[in-house]
């Protein structure tokens, strides 16, 4: 099957490089301390961030930081088919790790010890890449709710189809059985602190494919950069500034 | 990664301060530098597709097994492969029984995505039925004993197991041509995997401030650093997954750097677990010949060896393929490489459905054919009961002839005496037979070494 046209369109009309379109939306969850919502395309989530609050499980806390706990679902209704579970199964489990370990790289948890960070995120649709969504609306979440984070997370994927790179797969690109790389890097210092990748690359390939992910990051950061400038900005004005 | 159960052990600051600073200067607690592996044993068990795998102290176990199960919708024609870990509570005292936990999740993963979506096991070869009946093949990790770096070890207990797993033949048949037959392994040599490529799991530690890189981290090593990242590769420079959780963040330019050293060290994986393979493979081949010879006395294979290949005769066909059959366990490929000219289709498929060994073996089932019987016969050396063979035309069907002397003879004479007892008789009788086939002065020679 054809995912690049002759012309350079992919089949949703982007070109390989472009990524789809952005939305975010901060503070939906009137409850929580902290909530966003991000769109990538017709890919929706939303997060939502308890605490630092008092650990619920005693035996589980530690004396020394904050304990992160994350649970990443996908609502029944997110896939084109009903899903049966939605949580609890292999792939949410493994998802949720991942997703905790990586804001753990970027929340400052010596700062608060004996206490406990929830983030929720629940898929709304699935339009592949929901890993990168998650991780993008559990920063802004996690800014909303005001926790000491010494940088902001921002992932994108990135995959190999019909010899060319491409950007931001969606579902169909996704399931067509090619590689599939999602990175996560602290914009800052341009580190990578989430990779995984699937199927299988040439190593001089999988660089570039790597590559064009890190830069669709940096094109995330930005925007979030933005969302959060317009929310402080908000935020000021209710101030009475 | 810290654990989260307060059973768990816990760095003590001194160890982490001991580890940290060792690393500076390039020593790991073990003595090995950055860039080693610990030292890796691959045995095998018994069966086709058991493994077990050490890795330093890290000990892990992988079985292979295979069902035929109805295939998934959107694949119809592929059979499918799925992987299950289980922490055994032994191996650490923070793995709880029961329900995987999330490191037990993460681990089946890691292997899943190296194995399935790399498409190393070629699923297309397990269909039976498109659509209806495919082969499921399963693959069960147990880890025995966490010395740290559990993906590597699980992964390459999951390649061995899978190298050396032989799922049955089976057949379509019944009266539609629809129904599927599964042959038993006594009957029709069980059939191996196909693999395209080896995935092999390399996983690098960051520790410390300066996110010193080492490769294959052991447990306290584990407890200490800040972040981990697993590549999965091939011996052809293909990335086949990777996964780096989270964690510390590092330079794209380290995460290179860490793949081609990660190539490296898994073409030395892959050549170990080939060599291990191997040798598994040669050591099965023999011993299944030995379960042909092991109840006779006569020691066939040399017998036949010595004797003369021209003699035509149906016996000393069979012979000469049990002595090829051993020379040709050398190789790996089961099917005896038959270099006799006569009639040799037949008697290779008589020849292999003993492979089952005694135990399989009924000599008054009336499915054996008088060519099996006789070669068997011949070679098991019962010789009282020849002795009245002997009187009878050879090509007449032994079937009903050894029945007689054999129901007759109810005392089973042990092997080993009729040799010595009846080797002068067999030179007396004039009558040519099966049995002058083989040189007496060969089994006269082999029945004193059997002493």
């Amino acid at each position: 099957m054809e995912f690049v046209s002759p012309e350079g369109l992919r089949l949703d009309g982007r070109r390989p490089m472009e990524m789809r379109q952005l939305r975010a939306e901060i503070g939906i969850v009137s409850k929580a301390d902290g909530s966003a919502s991000f769109e990538m395309g017709n890919t929706k989530v939303i997060a939502a961030v308890y605490g630092p609050r008092e650990v619920q499980n005693r035996s589980q806390q530690l004396n020394d930081q904050a304990l992160v706990r994350c649970e990443y679902t996908m609502a029944n209704f997110s896939t084109g088919d009903r899903r049966r579970k939605p949580k609890g199964d292999r792939r949410s489990t493994e998802i949720s790790l991942v997703i905790r370990q990586t804001m753990e790289a970027c929340i400052m948890t010596h700062l608060m010890p004996r206490s406990q960070i929830d983030i929720f995120v629940q898929v709304l649709q699935a339009d592949g890449g929901t890993r990168s969504a998650c991780i993008n609306a559990a920063t802004l979440a996690l800014a909303d709710a005001g926790i000491p984070m010494s940088d902001i997370v921002t992932s994108c994927s990135a995959g190999y189809l019909n010899s060319t790179p491409l950007l931001d797969l969606n579902y169909v690109e996704d399931s067509a059985g090619g590689p599939d790389v999602t990175v996560g890097i602290l914009p800052k210092s341009t580190k990578v602190t989430l990779l995984q990748m699937d199927s299988k690359l040439p190593m001089d390939i999988f660089e570039t494919v790597m590559q064009l992910a890190t830069e669709g990051c940096k094109a995330v950061a930005n925007y979030i950069h933005e969302v959060l400038l317009e929310k402080t900005k908000q935020l000021d004005k209710h101030r009475g500034v | 990664m810290e654990q989260r159960l307060a059973n768990t052990w816990r760095m003590t600051i001194n160890e982490k301060k001991f580890i940290e600073t060792s690393l500076l200067s390039d020593i790991r607690v073990d003595g090995r530098r950055p860039f080693d592996y610990r030292r890796l044993t691959i045995n095998f068990g018994r069966e086709d597709g058991s493994s077990e795998v050490q890795l330093g102290q890290t000990h892990v176990m992988g079985v292979v097994t295979s069902q035929l199960v109805q295939p998934y919708r959107d694949r119809p024609n592929e059979g499918t492969l799925s992987i299950y870990t289980e922490l055994s509570p032994m191996a650490d005292p923070s793995f709880e029984a029961g329900r995987p936990g999330e490191s037990a999740v993460e681990l089946g993963r890691i292997i899943d995505r190296g194995l399935r979506e790399s498409w190393a096991v070629d699923t297309e070869s397990l269909c039976v039925v498109a659509g209806k009946v495919v082969w499921s093949i399963r693959i069960d990790i147990h880890i025995l004993d966490n010395g740290g770096n559990l993906v590597d070890a699980a992964n390459i207990a999951a390649l061995a197991a899978l190298s050396t797993f032989r799922r049955p033949e089976c057949t379509l048949g019944g009266e539609d041509g629809q129904e599927v037959i599964i042959h038993p392994p006594e009957v029709r040599e069980p059939v191996p995997l196909i693999i395209h490529h080896l995935p092999v799991a390399v996983t690098f530690g960051f520790i410390g401030k300066e996110n010193t890189v080492v490769i294959d981290p052991t447990h306290f090593e584990e407890a200490v650093m800040g972040g981990s990242m697993t590549a999965t590769l091939n011996t052809n420079e293909d990335v086949c997954a990777i996964q780096k959780a989270g964690g510390v963040g590092v330079l794209p330019s380290v995460i290179m750097q860490c793949l081609r050293i990660a190539s490296v060290k898994a073409g030395d994986i892959t050549s170990k677990i080939k060599n291990a393979v191997e040798s598994f493979n040669t050591e099965r081949s023999l011993r299944k010949i030995k379960r042909h010879t092991s109840s006779d006395v006569v020691d066939v294979s040399e017998t036949a060896r010595k004797v003369d290949i021209e003699l035509s005769t149906n016996h000393m066909d069979r012979l000469n393929l049990l002595s090829e059959d051993r020379r040709v366990a050398q190789r790996n490929d089961m099917k005896v490489d038959c270099q006799i000219i006569q009639g040799i289709s037949k008697r290779k498929s008589d020849a292999k459905s003993f492979s089952g060994g005694p135990s399989s073996w009924d000599p008054y089932s009336k499915g054996v054919d008088s060519d099996a019987l006789r070669a068997s016969f011949a070679s098991r050396a019962v010789i009282a009961p020849m002795k009245k063979l002997q009187d009878t035309k050879v090509d007449q069907p032994i079937n009903k002839e050894l029945k007689q002397p054999i129901t007759e003879n109810n005392s089973y004479v042990p092997p080993i005496e009729p040799i010595e007892v009846t080797n002068a008789k067999l030179q007396t009788n004039g009558e040519k037979t099966l049995i002058d086939a083989i040189k007496p002065k060969h089994r006269r020679r082999k029945a004193s070494s059997q002493k």
